[in-house]
């Protein structure tokens, strides 16, 4: 089951801080989630899918973006596995993926206007993955 | 001079296959005090035994070393040779040349050349070493067992049985501990008073045995074979020699709306209760926070109706000192509290119950006289979900949870749930399990049956949330086979609450200087071959108190600490070991340090008179050792400052002479 997104994988670990490896698959997580029935993959799926390197489903599915970050899951869990964190995550990854870079500097001036705040155009002007 | 004979054994070839043997004993002969060095196929064949006892009068010889396998192997067996030869047993070093030596090397020039260095080592450290006796103590014939529980009560039989006297000592006015509690007991079924009380009522008639009720442990003092313990015991305002137990002094009591605790809080009891029908002792008790006679100074009821005359509202706490060889710990285990559970609404709902509590539910001499009723409205529950795990194997929540399996959940939870189904078949039962843990022997196809003939719904899955509504629990839960999350309306939800240690082991611990784990179980001498010693000499452990058991595991082990006991008490006399800490009172100033770092209460200070260098006299604090209790573990030796501290037959000077003689 193991795919070659071991770098992604490291990298989603790093980033969130979660050892997907100490969750012991109770699925208290997805007992708790208040969100549940609006995903298609669940939050001790994505604990498994990450552990286990199967990255891309997930990243392609809806649900990254239906967690409500209420962070129950990460009260409730037993083992301290946090699985909002590791959601999180993996939609930055989603974001910040390769070549999805939504401007270059020479876009900047042309978008340049008084009624967009300055916000807007730093947020999307920021840096993807190599 | 010692006059020392060198043995190097070839073990057949697991020594003699990667050391030169011939050379190693050549090479031994040289070194100072070595007057006789020979080599032999196996040194502890009654041939090689004979080979060194022969040695040992032709050469007169003063010192042996053996050039062999481990000390642990054959020390005692060497040490036994050279006493039955006439020379004291503490004079024969092993230099281990096959553990350290032969089987970690695998050429022969460098597996000699160590045993040459070990041997070398060896013979320098004997030419140091001096006689020594081991101490003798006398034993007292008596075992005290802390906790009356079905662990505490069956290793007081056993001790009983083999005949020493043997008291118990229990903090609850009777003894029975949990175990009283319980319905049904698993895997056979069997009712648990049914088994339980006429083990009490054998320990109430046996001679051996004497029961102090609603007592504990103040202070413990001494060593293995000579504790002295002082036991104090609670004025219960009730004379226990008189008291018949009728009970009438119970029904006439007006003060009756105190929570009882032997069901949980779930019915109320009297001022002056009876915890249950078939109490040992059956005395009443009065509770003193309940009793207005003792509060106010009003009433006296109990004392009018008591036709023997058994009331005392003037008794006061007693305590009683007596001598004991050896201690048992039985002080078994308590569920969790689920008061920081929010998540199960423990605290929001009376019929979110625990475990525990379902037991006193169904039991034909609980609250409900053992129908199955909740315990809000007394209606009967339609649909009962168990939670399996809550607080156990939970590594995150160390304020509410244990991170350790608690092992007999799974096992009680397909019980309560079979026997659900069994007598109420219209109830729907729902298990939440995260692994179903059956271990034991018929135990696995205990849980099937539960599922196949009972109908129980065991879903792989955890309760997230549990929220009262109206007169309902909605629960809300997963369900990671079908990977669905489930909302059911429940009638009664039931914790498997994870199980901890008494807390009053701690501090009882502390009195012994038994060590316990980070979770507060006493710890065994060795996890696997030594699981009922504490390593504290003289006690021993019996029951949940040393980690989670169920009945038959905690009669087992009740059965071994006994035995372990009374192996302990036959003997008349116990030997010590010489290889015991000595201070140099010379040098010793008293500083404290050394008792501070004995795990075993070894050490204490005495003020002597000592004469000074101007011939005056002065009062001296010097530190003293118990050869029976110190353990050698030569902890205090490091930890002494003016170095006054030495490990007879592991002197400083001893250990530095083997190191010299390797770096030579
Ligand atoms: C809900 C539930 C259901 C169970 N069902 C089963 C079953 O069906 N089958 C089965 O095999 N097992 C079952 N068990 C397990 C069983 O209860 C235990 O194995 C057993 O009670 C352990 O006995 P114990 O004597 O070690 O501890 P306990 O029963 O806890 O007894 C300890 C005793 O020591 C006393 N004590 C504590 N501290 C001190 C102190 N400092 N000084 C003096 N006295 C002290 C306590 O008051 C108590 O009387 C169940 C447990 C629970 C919680
Ligand atoms: S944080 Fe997200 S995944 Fe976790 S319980 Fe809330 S909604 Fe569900
Ligand atoms: S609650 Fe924690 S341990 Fe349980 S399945 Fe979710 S992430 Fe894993
Ligand atoms: S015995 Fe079963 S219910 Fe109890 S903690 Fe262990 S796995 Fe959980
Ligand atoms: S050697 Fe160990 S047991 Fe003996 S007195 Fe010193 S610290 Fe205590």
């Amino acid at each position: 089951m193991h795919n070659d997104n071991t770098r992604l994988t490291q990298e989603i670990i790093r980033a969130s801080g979660v050892n997907p490896s100490k969750c012991m698959k109770c699925g208290k997580c997805s007992a708790t989630c208040p969100a549940y029935d609006e995903m298609e993959y669940h939050p001790h799926q994505f604990v498994y899918m990450v552990e286990s390197g199967d990255l891309e489903p997930l990243m392609n599915s809806k649900s990254l973006y239906k967690c409500l970050s209420c962070f129950a899951c990460i009260d409730r869990c037993p083992r301290g596995v946090e699985p909002a964190k590791l959601v999180e995550a993996v939609r930055f990854a989603v974001i910040r993926q390769q070549g999805a870079d939504h401007m270059t500097p020479d876009d900047v001036p042309a978008k340049l206007n008084e009624d967009i705040p300055q916000q807007a155009i730093v947020s999307a002007f920021r840096k993807y993955r190599k | 001079m010692q006059r020392i004979g060198v043995f190097v054994c070839w073990c057949g070839s697991n020594i003699a296959g990667t050391v030169d043997v011939h050379t190693v004993a050549e090479a031994l002969k040289s070194e100072p005090g070595v007057v006789f060095s020979t080599d032999y196929q196996y040194m502890c064949s009654q041939a090689g035994q004979d080979i060194i006892k022969n040695a040992i009068k032709e050469h007169n010889l003063t010192g042996i070393v053996v050039c062999s396998c481990s000390p642990r192997m054959h020390e005692a067996t060497f040490r036994k040779t050279a006493a039955a030869a006439g020379i004291n047993p503490y004079m024969v070093e092993i230099a281990n040349i096959r553990e350290q030596c032969s089987w970690v090397h695998k050429d022969m020039q460098t597996g000699t050349e160590k045993a040459i260095i070990l041997g070398k080592a060896a013979v320098a450290k004997v030419n140091l070493n001096t006689p020594l006796t081991p101490g003798e103590s006398p034993v007292t014939k008596r075992a005290l067992v802390i906790g009356g529980g079905i662990a505490g009560i069956q290793t007081a039989l056993d001790i009983a049985d083999a005949g020493f006297p043997v008291d118990i000592v229990e903090t609850k006015p009777t003894i029975g501990g949990k175990m009283a509690q319980l319905d049904k007991t698993f895997p056979t079924l069997d009712c648990a008073a049914c088994i339980l009380t006429p083990k009490m009522v054998d320990v109430a008639q046996n001679e051996n045995i004497r029961i102090f009720s609603y007592s504990e442990v103040q202070e413990i003092k001494g060593f293995v074979g000579n504790f002295d313990v002082t036991i104090k015991k609670r004025a219960r305002f009730v004379k226990e020699e008189i008291c018949t137990g009728c009970g009438a002094c119970v029904e006439k009591c007006p003060m009756k709306k105190i929570p009882n605790e032997f069901n949980l809080g779930m019915d109320n009891r009297h001022a002056i209760y009876i915890p249950f029908a078939q109490a040992v002792p059956k005395v009443a008790t009065i509770d003193p926070n309940a009793c207005n006679m003792l509060k106010k100074g009003k009433c006296g009821i109990c004392s009018k109706v008591c036709s023997a005359g058994a009331i005392d509202y003037t008794q006061k706490d007693e305590f009683i000192s007596e001598k004991y060889g050896a201690i048992v710990v039985a002080t078994g285990f308590n569920p969790i509290s689920m008061e920081k559970f929010d998540e199960y609404a423990y605290s929001q709902s009376k019929d979110v119950i625990t475990s525990l509590e379902f037991e006193r539910l169904t039991n034909a001499a609980g609250p409900t006289a053992g129908k199955l009723l909740r315990p809000s409205d007394l209606k009967h529950p339609h649909t009962i979900v168990f939670v399996q795990c809550v607080g156990s194997r939970c590594a995150a929540c160390a304020e509410k949870g244990k991170e350790y399996c608690s092992k007999i959940c799974c096992m009680y939870t397909a019980k309560h749930a079979m026997l659900v189904r069994d007598k109420y078949p219209d109830t729907e039962v729902y298990v939440f399990y995260i692994d179903v843990r059956t271990p034991g022997k018929n135990f696995d196809e205990f849980y099937r049956r539960a599922v196949e003939e009972y109908g129980v719904k065991y879903v792989k899955g955890m309760v997230g949330k549990v929220t009262p509504e109206g007169d309902k629990l909605k629960v809300q839960a997963s369900d990671l086979i079908a990977n669905k999350q489930l909302h059911i309306d429940a009638d009664l939800v039931v914790l498997a609450a994870a199980i901890e240690p008494d807390k009053s082991a701690r501090p009882l611990a502390t009195m012994l200087t038994a060590s316990m784990d980070t979770n507060d179980f006493f710890t065994e001498a060795h996890p696997k071959l030594r699981p009922v010693e504490s390593p504290t000499a003289g006690v021993f452990l019996s029951g949940a108190c040393q980690g989670p058991k169920d009945i038959p595991e905690t009669v087992s082990q009740a059965s071994a600490a006994a035995s372990k006991v009374i192996g302990l008490l036959v003997k008349d006399k116990l030997t010590g070991n010489p290889c015991v800490a000595s201070p140099n009172e010379l040098m010793c100033n008293g500083c404290s340090t050394c008792e501070r770092v004995c795990p075993y209460g070894a050490i204490t200070y005495e003020d002597k008179e000592f004469m000074m260098p101007d011939r005056s006299k002065a009062i001296r604090r010097v530190a003293q050792v118990n050869p029976a209790v110190c353990q050698g573990c030569g902890a205090c030796t490091v930890a002494c400052m003016s170095g006054a501290m030495d490990l007879r037959g592991f002197m400083g000077s001893q250990i530095i002479a083997e190191v010299d003689a390797i770096c030579k």
